[in-house]
């Protein structure tokens, strides 16, 4: 029955992806599951058996409560500020001319900069002494300002960054979907007597919704994620206030070997980018169904 | 109409101007600040140097400590692409042309992977390549990197492949031709567009990557480009003009194999968010 080879392809073809998958992908899950519930350095037998405490600490922990805020903060800037302007943008370069191409290379090559490059950048450009606040403050003849060690405003500078960086890349999925909306209907709607806002309100977005949807997904699970812009920038800093979830989790569980307690906030972080995506997953199924 | 168009044309122009100024000028000041020193960089941030020092860059080339950087990171980018490709495109082939029982459940096991970040569970992660003797190994950087990747690869892969014409397995087949060598054979040679674009992202995740690395290498040695660039940092954290030349630097070359291989990125940006 397999004389094709075709068990020979399953047995060669699968196995490695599977490995590599269960052993450094699905086990580290589990063991942080397991792990949560204990107390353990990292070193020597795992025994400290805790029950939930690990979760306790974390709920009642304030600056958990921080960097989940933040976290929240960064996923509203995303849907709030960045989503909006890279539709805008989208709307006005996806036609294929070189003019437009120019510009989308230059609005996507953030993107593809290494987060950490893209934090100390920025963390020059915010620097009292040197960046755009001594600039200010020197044109003012102020004293010098130091916005990423100032707590009301170092988480802005964070998410200004990470609109810099990621605007392109959403950008890109409106422009691939605007590109596949039939011409057609637009030069209809137009002679029809649309106006320019019309057209976009009432034929483009619609045949967009779906990228839209994507996109809001990916945002919400790239926030979740956030850290390495944070480090060259504020490190968590000032007090703890600016940490996002896998800040705190490297912080507070990874530099101190609280192997139970950072366990813990992996599991958490893991149920939350479960519940986005289960969500997403519905929302999608029950669009596709009615439509 | 016209009139308005005009206007209408004005403020795209002008928006579009700013959100590139926006984008450019953080990057421009950085290349620029490389060459001042260190009073003109406090005097005058953004504008071009009165003087181009370049001894600045030219003491980071100079030292071979940053060429190791380079050629660490290229070489566990480049394993990681290759092992990503290989996997991945393997299992891929299997979904795509093969049915057999537990077929569906595997694949749904192997695309839970894109749903978290492997930040959830890098301390168990950490752990776990200790144990296996992988810390200060590239290893320990290269597979998991690897293992991530593999669900976003084997969902583009998969999808290609299905595409591709039935027939000329069928002909392969009558000539005795097997599954295996057929995807050597065949299926990879026809597949270069897919292997660009995935091995593309997984090259450029893999390059920036720094949580893993910052996890797994403690020997200054074996540092990748991000760990070295913050160790850079914390070695001259007031001479901002060295740490921007060594920013710049490590700009250069992504910006480069940006403009490179932007059709691949665009390809799989596009592609990504088609398939959903």
């Amino acid at each position: 029955m397999y004389h094709d080879g075709k068990l020979g392809a399953i047995l060669l073809f699968l196995p490695p992806s599977l490995l590599l998958f269960s052993l450094f992908v699905v086990m580290p899950i589990f063991n942080a599951a397991e792990l949560s519930l204990y107390k353990w350095s990292g070193f020597g037998e795992v025994t400290d058996f805790v029950g939930l405490k690990n979760y306790a600490n974390l709920l009642s922990h304030s600056v958990f409560h921080q960097s989940m805020w933040n976290s929240v903060k960064i996923i509203l800037a995303s849907i709030l500020l960045q989503i909006p302007l890279a539709l805008g943008l989208a709307l006005l370069i996806y036609r294929k001319t070189p003019t437009n191409t120019l510009f989308r290379l230059v609005f996507l090559a953030p993107y593809i900069l290494a987060e950490i490059a893209s934090g100390l950048i920025w963390s020059f450009i915010f620097d009292g002494d040197y960046g755009v606040s001594a600039q200010i403050a020197s044109a003012l003849s102020i004293d010098p300002f130091y916005i990423l060690a100032d707590k009301r405003f170092a988480f802005l500078a964070i998410i200004t960054v990470i609109v810099w960086k990621y605007f392109g890349f959403h950008m890109m999925i409106f422009i691939a979907a605007l590109q596949s909306v039939p011409t057609e209907l637009i030069e209809a709607a137009e002679l029809d007597g649309a106006s320019p806002r019309q057209v976009v309100t009432y034929v483009k977005l619609p045949l967009i919704a779906h990228a839209l949807k994507l996109s809001v997904f990916f945002a919400i699970i790239g926030s979740l994620q956030v850290f390495d812009v944070i480090i060259p920038l504020t490190n968590g800093g000032p007090s703890n206030s600016t940490h996002s979830i896998v800040s705190y989790l490297y912080t507070f569980g990874l530099t101190r070997l609280n192997v139970g307690y950072g366990s813990a906030v992996g599991v958490v972080l893991f149920v939350f980018c479960i519940f986005t995506a289960l969500t997403y997953k519905r929302i999608v199924i029950r669009e596709g169904k009615t439509t | 109409m016209s009139r308005q168009s005009g206007i209408g044309s004005l403020s795209r122009a002008a928006a579009l101007s700013m959100a590139a100024a926006f984008v450019i000028i953080p990057l421009l000041a950085t290349v620029l600040g490389g060459f001042k020193t260190i009073g003109e960089l406090r005097a005058s941030p953004f504008g071009l140097p009165s003087q181009w020092h370049t001894e600045f860059y030219m003491d980071i080339l100079r030292n071979p400590v940053f060429w190791s950087y380079l050629k660490s990171s290229l070489f566990v980018s480049l394993s990681a692409v290759v092992i990503t490709l290989l996997c991945s495109s393997m299992a891929a082939y299997v979904f795509a042309h093969i049915r057999f029982f537990g077929s569906k459940m595997l694949l749904s096991y192997l695309l839970l992977g894109m749903m978290f970040p492997f930040a959830t569970a890098i301390l168990p992660l950490f752990i776990m390549i200790r144990d296996l003797g992988l810390l200060d190994n590239y290893l320990g950087v290269i597979l998991p990197q690897a293992a991530f990747s593999m669900a976003f690869a084997i969902v583009l892969f998969k999808s290609f492949f299905e595409q591709l014409p039935h027939e000329l397995f069928e002909a392969a087949y009558v000539d005795g031709c097997g599954y295996i060598r057929f995807f050597f054979q065949f299926t990879l040679p026809l597949s270069t567009p897919i292997l660009a674009t995935v091995g593309t992202f997984v090259f450029v995740q893999s390059w920036n990557n720094y949580l893993l690395p910052l996890v797994v290498i403690n020997n200054r040695e074996l540092f990748t480009w991000p760990l070295g660039m913050m160790q850079f940092r914390g070695e001259y954290i007031v001479e901002w003009n060295k740490i921007l030349a060594f920013v710049s630097l490590t700009i250069f070359p992504a910006i480069v194999f940006f403009v490179a291989a932007q059709k691949y990125i665009v390809a799989g940006l596009t592609r990504g968010s088609v398939k959903g």
